[in-house]
């Protein structure tokens, strides 16, 4: 399925960005979705966000077709690839929407639900967390975008930075201009800069693990 | 220029439907936008308020809905274009209002009514399906089954309503509201701008039976238009064996389905888009042929019934179908629908299977996930001051040992209901319910409760519909403590100005109404409380509810963080001293994390002792009250 020269690997592609509610998710799907039509694509994204700023998981749903049939939820197992902002989120999209040939690029940087940190339930421990994911996906991609934002001080670009691991995995009919022009026409002129380069942190992230 | 304002016909942009709506309304050449905020509805309105100086038009948060729906009527009659937006349970507010509206009609200016109901309640209290509001009332219904026809059907409604002088209702869902989608935008009307109330008319609903006839012959006009709409049409092969009946999300679930199943060949689909009234020939020459019809819709099976009437009048036409939907248990009554659902019901009916990944797989992988995926409870926010309110109300009726209870309503402090807000609340119903809800139970001392009595509200809640409840108060003097949970925004719905704020949905200067006044002018009592300020707040909570002699209202006023946080930097900057911090060894209970359960703090379970994360916390200082061993450092953050 070719659009404007550049094609998909699958028709429909399935993407799925998860996170914790407040971790940017609809930013990115939004900024991924708008890029994908300028392409000519046809593009649905569901979000699920109902409380999503109380500490619950949110989830997009990212859907680009060329030739329609699409709805805002992608059917059970079929997911393509899975963008997590959060570990645990990854492998809870993958219970749902997980299949042999599923790609997952994780964020590793752990987000505590409220019944962890009193202590009432337990967060996996993260290598074996890892391990599961990378054992039931068909390529992996472990990016620790929340320890790199903190080094730059702006916790809140982790959603760019796992963008900017996205690009370079390249799984996508996008070049990483267009990725970057989506960004100067998403972001306020005065975020532009820690932006650019909290993208370009993640495209580097990615090219060394 | 906003994308959404560009004259630019052809042109494709990803949209949300909320936004698609918007785009809609301001292609007809809307001129007067009013809403009360509630998910899924709320950003049509925003959208529009960030437009209205640009595009020269009113828009406006409303008290409350019926005062929304009102106000949009009174430009209608103007003469101007008017839409009003509200989520499901608005439109029983607005409904009163709208009962007589269709009697007397409006107009002339075009008005739309959009409804976004919220099946699964992902951002409710429940999962009213608003559709058989337009068979209650009588106002003609269409439903988006996509992004392109929420703006098409929204455009289209404005032409309708002045074409007949009723209000058209839109009824989208969360799945179209809050989704995206490409939309091809058409030509931005001119509109009419210029407001005349024409007072050569009298606006009238009597005599009623010669009104309400004249509804009827409306309507049976607008039945001969749907007949002919191109948002209703029948998709697959002439004459399927089985037919699907779907309007809504429910229609791109269903051709998904086909897609999964390899069906598109073998089963029609009738897709309806003017669902009341019905086109009922329309429907007749779909089903021609039909064996079976599975009706695909969610929650209330209104098409299933409203099919299956339309099939009782044409049945010499169609011979004998047999119904397959909600009645014969093929679709669920409950929550929203999904491909899955919509895959294995007509793979049920088809005696295809449907098996969507490796079986061995997908055990495996659900059973490692749901052990090593934990539950993410709803949560208030770091720096939330609503914990901090509960946290305040928790420990001052615990002083108080005469087992006092709070009510409360709709709002981010409905979390009190469950362990993150210590279980304080003990109801939650309607927006401003609490409120009326204590207005009885101050009543009820000489029934022998002799419990203290509160009720919650959030601050937009309370001009919303707490202040007939607490004037009912004040004139039959109950004694209970209402207390305004004040963090100066609409948080629950996306920060939306309300009737305090100093600016509206335009972004200019609007006169903000003092909560207090409003309250000390009912003859209440009122104390102003910082939530953050622990210790006082405690002990003016406890004060209040000793005095036994009517209403006494208590506002806990703190900004929402996350709207302050959008302005300004963390108020703190919070470490834990580890050397103090005794951790299990305290005998504290790990109050901070377990017992006031924020989550910007958390238990280390290696090094035994509580420890901030600073990704998640927000500054709010209040922690560092609560420790016991003074351990929780709070230092003033000179950015902010």
């Amino acid at each position: 399925m070719k659009h404007n020269g550049a094609a998909l690997a699958h028709d429909p592609t399935n993407i799925i960005i998860a996170g914790v509610g407040g971790q940017g998710n609809i930013m990115a799907s939004q900024l991924l979705g708008k890029l994908l039509v300028t392409k000519g694509f046809e593009v649905i994204i569901g979000e699920t966000y109902g409380a999503s700023q109380r500490g619950g998981s949110v989830m997009s749903h990212l859907r680009v077709a060329g030739k329609g049939g699409i709805s805002p939820i992608i059917p059970k197992g079929k997911a393509h690839y899975i963008i997590a902002l959060e570990p645990a989120e990854a492998l809870r999209v993958m219970g749902e929407y997980g299949n042999p040939d599923v790609r997952v690029l994780s964020n590793t940087r752990p987000i505590y639900p409220v019944d962890v940190s009193t202590g009432a339930l337990d967060y996996p421990d993260l290598d074996n967390l890892k391990k599961i994911i990378t054992d039931h996906a068909k390529e992996t991609f472990f990016v620790d975008a929340t320890d790199i934002a903190l080094r730059v001080k702006t916790p809140i670009l982790a959603n760019i930075i796992m963008l900017g691991a996205f690009a370079q995995w390249g799984v996508v009919p996008l070049s990483v201009d267009e990725f970057k022009e989506a960004i100067r026409q998403s972001v306020p002129e005065k975020h532009l800069k820690k932006n650019i380069e909290a993208f370009e942190e993640g495209m580097r992230a990615l090219a060394a693990s | 220029m906003s994308y959404l304002s560009k004259d630019s016909p052809g042109e494709v942009n990803l949209l949300m439907g909320n936004e698609a709506i918007a785009r809609g309304a301001i292609e007809a050449g809307v001129a007067f936008a009013s809403a009360y905020p509630g998910n899924p509805s709320s950003e049509i309105i925003t959208v529009l308020g960030s437009l209205a100086q640009e595009l020269g038009i009113y828009v406006e948060w409303s008290t409350n809905e019926k005062v929304a729906v009102e106000a949009a009527a009174g430009a209608s009659y103007a003469g101007l274009r008017s839409i009003c937006a509200m989520k499901q349970n608005g439109l029983n507010v607005a409904s009163d209002f709208i009962s007589n509206a269709v009697l007397t009609g409006v107009g002339p200016g075009g008005m739309v009514l959009i409804v976004a109901d919220d099946p699964g309640g992902i951002s409710s209290s429940n999962e009213e399906d608003t559709r058989y509001f337009s068979r209650l009332l009588e106002i003609p219904l269409l439903e988006p089954a996509g992004f392109q026809e929420a703006k098409d059907m929204t455009a289209f409604a404005f032409k309708l309503s002045e074409e007949t002088g009723l209000i058209v209702m839109i009824r989208s869902v969360t799945r179209i509201s809050h989704g995206r989608g490409n939309v091809v935008y058409s030509k931005i009307e001119k509109g009419n701008k210029k407001a005349r109330f024409d007072t050569g008319r009298t606006v009238l609903a009597f005599p009623v039976p010669w009104t309400h006839k004249i509804l009827h012959d409306k309507m049976a006009v607008i039945k001969d238009k749907f007949e002919e709409s191109d948002f209703n049409r029948y998709e697959g092969p002439k004459g399927a064996d089985l037919v699907v009946v779907t309007s809504g999300a429910a229609y791109l679930y269903t051709k998904e389905a086909l897609g999964l199943l390899g069906l598109s060949d073998r089963v029609g689909v009738l897709k309806l888009g003017t669902t009341f009234p019905l086109p009922e020939d329309f429907i007749t020459r779909g089903l021609k042929g039909a064996k079976k019809v599975l009706v695909a819709e969610e929650v209330i099976p209104f098409l299933e019934a409203s099919v299956k009437e339309a099939y009782a009048n044409h049945v010499k036409d169609l011979g004998v179908i047999e119904f397959y939907g909600k009645a014969s248990g093929h679709i669920p009554r409950e929550n929203e629908l999904s491909p899955d659902i919509m895959a294995q019901a007509i793979a049920g009916l088809t005696g295809t299977g449907y098996v969507p990944v490796d079986p061995a797989y997908q055990a495996e992988i659900r059973g490692l996930s749901l052990p090593n995926s934990p539950y993410r409870a709803l949560t208030f926010c770091a720096g939330c001051p609503h914990r901090a309110t509960y946290w305040d109300l928790k420990k001052a009726l615990k002083l108080d040992g005469r087992d006092g209870f709070i009510v409360g309503d709709i709002g981010c402090y409905t979390i009190g209901l469950g362990p993150q807000g210590y279980s304080m609340l003990r109801t939650t119903h309607a927006m401003g319910s609490g409120s009326g809800l204590a207005t009885g139970l101050g009543q009820l001392k000489t029934f022998g409760l002799d419990q203290p009595v509160l009720a919650v509200s959030g601050d937009s809640t309370f001009y919303h519909s707490v202040i007939p409840a607490l004037i009912n108060a004040a004139h039959h003097e109950s004694n209970f403590t209402m207390v305004v949970l004040d963090n100066s925004t609409t948080a629950m719905t996306g920060a939306q100005p309300h009737s305090g704020s100093d600016t509206g949905a335009m972004g200019i200067p609007a006169h903000g109404l003092s909560i207090e006044k409003i309250c000390e002018s009912l003859g209440a009592k009122v104390r102003v409380l910082d939530p953050f300020d622990v210790d006082k707040s405690v002990q003016s909570i406890y004060d209040t509810i000793q005095d036994d002699e009517g209403i006494k209202v208590i506002i806990m006023r703190q900004e929402c963080c996350l709207y302050r946080l959008k302005k300004d930097e963390k108020r703190y900057l919070m470490k834990i001293d580890e050397t103090r911090c005794l951790g299990d060894a305290c005998g504290c209970n790990r109050l901070c994390t377990r017992v006031f359960k924020c989550p910007g703090i958390i238990w280390d379970r290696a090094g035994k002792v509580a420890r901030i994360d600073e990704v998640i916390c927000n500054g709010c200082g209040v922690c560092t009250d609560i420790c016991p061993e003074g351990a929780i450092i709070r230092e003033v953050n000179h950015e902010a």
